[in-house]
């Protein structure tokens, strides 16, 4: 059978940030069989500013992504929020004779990596190893607008050695919300506090998210606190051996 | 009380929020309580997607032919023997409704709940008119003996206060001299109001959903206080938002069921009332004369543009029960009698961005509102639409971000501007940073680092590993 022919959108957290989640993206793809290319000259999904409100400035970076992947069979990214947006597009574009298929053409090709790996690649057990305890976020883009709930829990319930916790109050924001979370500090401080609260209550000693924003925002909160709450991105859960 | 509540900026309203450790433990509990009802109350109906859908469709379409459906019920009010007027302001609204109540000597005015009424200032204008006027709603009523402490939710007004909270306020304003037991202050309420029923002269109502094909306004409460405000008074006043109607009692049927389902999870309430005019020949209660107040306020400047499906609300306050950040701040930290998504949404149309341009920042636009709403308002996108208009239309934006989002453009739609910026990025913020994180950061992290860490940016970007394995790899 032919290898299956991804294309790697890392995300520009995870680029300058979180390189470590990358790696793990990228292994676990190719573990799964998978032929993965990382298209250099990609940049960030426009959200920062589409978010703010700069719809006319995020849509230069749009336009710039799109020509980015135009070639690309599959695009997967270890991002819900950023897999959304890229789903969104087609709706930014609305009505552009030109962008509009062309952003559908990339919206439809853009999995978010659980999604990829269950609905795509038809895998539930990755065979990843991690010994402990855990919960796990549902992020909000990534449940409410992009649909991907029960991918992320499958793959984790069949990681040998890990115990799954229920995490109290998990549809609520964590308070990250990109700008919102230097904007409205205060309110997002008491959001987070109330996600970092939940981790704990939940008996979890491993935070899990599918969201690199997210984690930031929860993992920055836990080391301020000193909580003895490791954060891992589920890429790399699913790529623990 | 008008829509605006308070003289306060936003940031100290939200502070005051935030401290307010009765009002957190009262909202947290209660949208818990709210939330479970309503998804059992959804999942008890079956197909509740489909009910969305059916829902959506008829407010898109009543909103669509709102000027017919406007007429409609105009005439079939006119034909039963009532009287229509169609107010354009919130003054020409009130001064209708004073001039009726001065007309017929009306001394006492008892009322129901009604978020329109709060809207225009009503209760103001008729007591400088030199009118007592009587809440009959509870919790409206604890708020109006509180001083006129504002509603922060619009299903439940006083859901801020817990029952220690409101037998203080029975005590020290009535003198209440019994327990906080809900059964026990409910019973003080119900004796006290009594009386006023009895007294007063004019009912004034809100109105959940007129009917346009029959002229009929219905009400929809759990207290049965509407149903005494619309049958002992002898003059009946039914102030609506010009939206709040629907072509006929079957979408009626449709839209109640969805309303009380969202609201507080119940199939229906304890009481749904339905009135068509005045008292007729061989009826025997009612008032005898009856007045339709048709509210615009704003409302028409809406209708056309890209917020249109704001229209749409039925009031239920899902998008509140499920709000995130309602939960923290409260709704008096909206500054507006309409807080949460909706308030957010709405209350910068009607009332402009100059007081409150904050509103719609204040979501993470984590879309748990839309996905509560029953008749699929996308509530986040127009949170979203708002700040658009605020950035490129108002020209309102800080001259900061502004500088920051043209960096950003110009950083990201060219391969690169984005290599140099992030490959400057571990360079620029090294100094900063300890143990692969900072603490206090510069400029925009300032904020973020206030309350939590920020990672260093790595040495070497994702894309520098890549390439370097690729090119081991190659050998």
């Amino acid at each position: 059978m032919r290898p299956m022919k991804v294309s790697l959108f890392v995300t520009c957290l995870i680029d300058i940030f979180q390189t470590d989640v990358g790696m793990d993206t990228l292994e676990l793809l190719e573990n799964l069989g998978c032929e993965v290319d990382f298209p250099e000259k990609q940049t960030c999904c426009g959200q920062p500013a589409y978010n703010s409100g700069y719809v006319d400035k995020a849509k230069e970076s749009m336009k710039h992504m799109i020509n980015v992947f135009e070639h690309s069979d599959y695009v997967v990214t270890p991002s819900g929020s950023c897999g959304t947006m890229f789903r969104e597009y087609p709706h930014v574009f609305k009505g552009d004779p030109v962008w509009e298929p062309r952003a559908q053409m990339l919206a439809d090709k853009t999995f978010e990596l659980t999604q990829f790996i269950v609905d795509v690649l038809g895998v539930e057990d990755v065979g990843a190893k991690l010994n402990g305890k855990a919960t796990y976020h549902t992020s909000c883009h990534m449940t409410r607008l992009l649909g991907v709930k029960e991918a992320p829990m499958k793959l984790l319930n069949n990681v040998e050695g890990l115990e799954m916790k229920p995490l109290p109050h998990n549809y609520n924001c964590c308070g990250f919300g990109g700008a919102f979370s230097v904007k409205m500090t205060e309110i997002s401080e008491q959001m987070v506090d109330e996600k970092v609260q939940g981790v704990e209550d939940s008996g979890a000693d491993i935070l899990i998210g599918a969201d690199c924003g997210c984690l930031m925002n929860i993992g920055g909160r836990i080391d301020r606190k000193g909580k003895p709450i490791k954060v891992m991105h589920i890429a790399s859960v699913l790529n623990s051996r | 009380m008008a829509m605006k509540i308070g003289d306060k900026p936003f940031k100290e309203r939200v502070s005051d929020g935030i401290g307010n450790s009765f009002m957190r433990g009262a909202v947290s509990s209660a949208q818990g309580r709210l939330r479970s009802g309503r998804l059992n109350a959804a999942e008890e109906l079956g197909n509740w997607e489909e009910w969305r859908k059916l829902g959506e469709e008829i407010r898109a379409h009543t909103i669509e032919n709102l000027d017919y459906y406007l007429e409609l019920l105009s005439e079939n009010v006119t034909k039963r023997g009532g009287h229509v007027f169609f107010a354009e302001t919130a003054e020409e609204a009130n001064e209708y409704i004073t001039n009726v109540v001065k007309k017929k000597n009306g001394k006492k005015v008892v009322k129901s709940k009604s978020m329109v009424t709060e809207e225009i200032n009503l209760n103001e204008a008729l007591e400088k008119a030199g009118c007592e006027v009587i809440e009959s709603d509870l919790g409206e009523w604890i708020l109006q003996v509180d001083d006129h402490d504002p509603p922060s939710h619009i299903v439940a007004p006083a859901l801020h206060k817990n029952k220690e909270q409101i037998r203080d306020v029975f005590r020290d304003k009535l003198g209440y001299d019994k327990t906080e037991k809900p059964e026990e202050l409910a019973l003080f309420a119900r004796e006290k109001l009594r009386e006023e029923f009895l007294q007063a002269d004019i009912g004034v109502t809100g109105c959940n959903f007129a009917i346009a094909e029959s002229g009929t306004v219905s009400l929809v409460t759990n207290e049965g206080n509407a149903r005494m405000v619309t049958t002992i008074p002898k003059t009946q006043i039914t102030v609506m938002g010009m939206e709040r109607i629907v072509p006929t009692w079957e979408e009626m049927e449709v839209l109640v069921s969805m309303l009380t389902r969202a609201a507080v999870g119940q199939k229906l309430t304890s009481y749904i009332t339905a009135l068509t005019g005045p008292k007729q020949e061989g009826e025997v209660d009612g008032p005898e004369d009856f007045h339709l107040v048709i509210v615009d306020n704003g409302r028409s400047k809406i209708l056309g543009t890209a917020f249109q499906s704001i229209l749409h609300c039925i009031r239920c306050a899902a998008c509140i029960n499920v709000c995130p950040v309602y939960r923290h701040v409260g709704g008096h930290s909206y500054g507006s009698i309409y807080p949460g998504p909706v308030g957010a949404v709405l209350t910068p149309l009607l009332g402009g961005y100059e007081d409150y341009k904050e509103l719609p920042y204040a979501s993470t636009l984590c879309a748990a509102c839309t996905e509560a709403c029953p008749v699929k308002i996308p509530l986040h996108e127009h949170l979203l639409r708002h700040r658009q208009e605020i950035v490129e239309k108002e020209g309102k934006a800080p001259i900061f971000e502004n500088l920051s989002m043209k960096a950003f453009s110009m950083g990201t739609a060219s391969p690169s501007m984005y290599n140099i910026g992030s490959k400057l990025a571990p360079k620029a913020l090294g100094a900063f940073a300890k143990d692969d994180k900072i603490s206090d950061g510069p400029g925009p992290l300032k904020n973020w680092t206030e309350i939590r860490e920020f990672p260093a940016p790595k040495k070497d970007r994702f894309r520098d590993l890549y390439k370097k394995r690729k090119k081991e790899r190659g050998k």
